[in-house]
């Protein structure tokens, strides 16, 4: 009999492009893997807990969000999936929640207005409101540098302890912002969970960066969603374990067969990791 | 057993995500009216997600309030679903000072945060959550265990203990569903809890033929 307790969720990400599902490195050097409807059943009968579809080209090209695409994918899904990309007004996220999206995830929108949050969350609740956060690690000075002014203890704080950047525009654009502030100030306003992609290890598989996943898992009162650089078996263990994650995402090592979420969770199950077989 | 014709009033009162529970119903081959008028007589169910005070004054706006509680007394099967199923208590801390439908005794309360350690209880509880039949008597009846989607930040605290279909851990011990005479409610949501919670919806509708 399992141990009861809440899951760790396992999210694959679809990013959608013109109606295909693609994943960038950095966001950009897009590779085509497949129609987003038959990927999203075939994440479902391997056990996803939950889907996430970005519409990336939303944000570039000003386009409507694929408001028919998740049409379909809500007639075939018995699992609940998130949307974003593009949301600016309340109006796109009512049309995507009215397709049959369960949450929207916004962003740089949010950014350059953070009523938006409270506006979703007021409107459809604040558990359909997710805000997605681009978090990218404040330059990290030189050892000897770092050393130097360690010993002093007016810039102490600083050096010690990490901060993120909060970058909006697909990455393109720094905001300046600290990044746990932001999220902070969102759940304030009504964000029900926190999408946590680091800009530093997306792409690279390098493993999920910890140290950023740990800040705002332990210093927020909702759920995070990490997502960037997520490798093997043992990267998911890592952000369940020592990063405190209470989900985690994922797109290549999904989308190019590397892993199915069943062998990825048995995996993590062996690891004394609760998730959902 | 045969089963009667799958057949139910969806009451559409202003509440989040109805289209998920007509797209389940859907899959599952049943034939519904969404309605605001539910006729009193086919069974109904209350589905959707949404803050207690304000789904009370919505139902109190299209004059539901008597009408669901005369519906429910007068034996008609109910399904309620996580929303649903709150309204069904005497009230919530979400909203204290508003009343409840009163059908069920009981109030609903809050998930208690541990404010040390966020990274124990985040609230909502969002995701997938292990429920097991409460009782001997649900057992019997075929409810089976397994894994449910959960997105709720209150939960019922009912006073009659036998009325606990199904249990749930999250920080401590919560009713994840209830049943009592023709009232049955989840707390968690079936029709995004895979085939499993899928199969719930076509349970519910098949014990009826039982009452």
């Amino acid at each position: 009999m399992p141990a009861p307790g809440l899951c760790r969720r396992i999210i694959p990400c679809l990013d959608v492009a013109d109606g295909r599902t693609v994943k960038g490195v950095q966001f950009t050097g897009l590779r085509d893997v497949g129609d987003p409807v038959e990927l999203a059943c075939r994440y479902q009968e391997q056990g996803a807990d939950e889907l996430m579809f970005l519409d990336i080209t939303a944000t570039h090209e000003n386009r409507g969000t694929l408001v028919s695409m998740v049409e379909k994918v809500a007639e075939r899904l018995m699992i609940p999936f998130s949307v974003g990309g593009g949301v600016r007004v309340l109006e796109d996220a009512r049309r995507l929640l009215e397709a049959g999206a369960d949450k929207v995830s916004i962003n740089s929108a949010a950014v350059a207005r953070p009523e938006l949050i409270r506006e979703i969350a007021e409107a459809y609740g604040s558990q359909c409101c997710v805000l997605a956060i681009d978090a990218k690690r404040k330059e990290i000075m030189a050892d000897a540098k770092r050393k130097e002014i360690t010993t002093d203890a007016k810039r102490k704080p600083n050096v010690d302890k990490p901060e993120w950047d909060v970058l909006t525009r697909g990455g393109r654009n720094a905001t300046g912002m600290d990044a746990l502030e932001w999220a902070k100030q969102a759940v304030a306003l009504g964000a029900g969970e926190i999408l946590l992609t680091s800009w530093d290890k997306d792409g690279t598989r390098s493993g999920f960066d910890l140290e950023l996943t740990k800040a705002f898992a332990t210093g927020l009162p909702v759920p995070v969603i990490a997502s960037g650089g997520a490798k093997g078996p043992d990267s998911f263990v890592d952000v369940f374990q020592k990063a405190y994650a209470d989900a985690a995402l994922a797109a290549s090592i999904f989308h190019d067969g590397e892993w199915t979420v069943d062998a990825l969770k048995k995996e993590l199950s062996t690891h004394g990791v609760t998730v959902r077989l | 057993m045969s089963s009667p014709a799958k057949k139910v009033d969806v009451v559409d009162y202003g509440g989040g995500n109805i289209g998920s529970i007509l797209r389940c119903l859907d899959r599952l081959g049943f034939s519904y009216r969404l309605t605001k008028t539910p006729d009193g007589k086919t069974p109904l169910i209350l589905p959707g997600v949404g803050a207690f005070g304000s789904i009370m004054g919505n139902l109190a706006k299209l004059e539901l309030k008597d009408r669901l509680r005369d519906i429910v007394k007068s034996g008609t099967p109910y399904l309620g679903i996580c929303i649903g199923l709150q309204v069904l208590f005497e009230g919530s801390e979400e909203a204290p000072a508003v009343e409840g439908l009163n059908i069920l005794p009981g109030r609903v309360v809050k998930f208690k945060s541990s404010p040390d350690n966020h990274s124990a209880i985040k609230i909502p509880q969002i995701g997938w959550n292990w429920v097991q039949s409460a009782s001997e008597k649900f057992k019997k009846d075929g409810w089976r265990n397994g894994y449910v989607y959960f997105v709720n930040s209150y939960y019922p605290a009912p006073e009659n203990e036998a009325s606990v279909l199904y249990r749930a851990a999250y920080g401590e011990s919560f009713a994840a569903a209830v049943q009592h005479e023709n009232v049955t409610a989840f707390q968690f949501h079936p029709e995004k809890s895979g085939a499993f919670g899928q199969s719930m919806i076509d349970k519910w509708h098949e014990t009826l033929a039982l009452h």
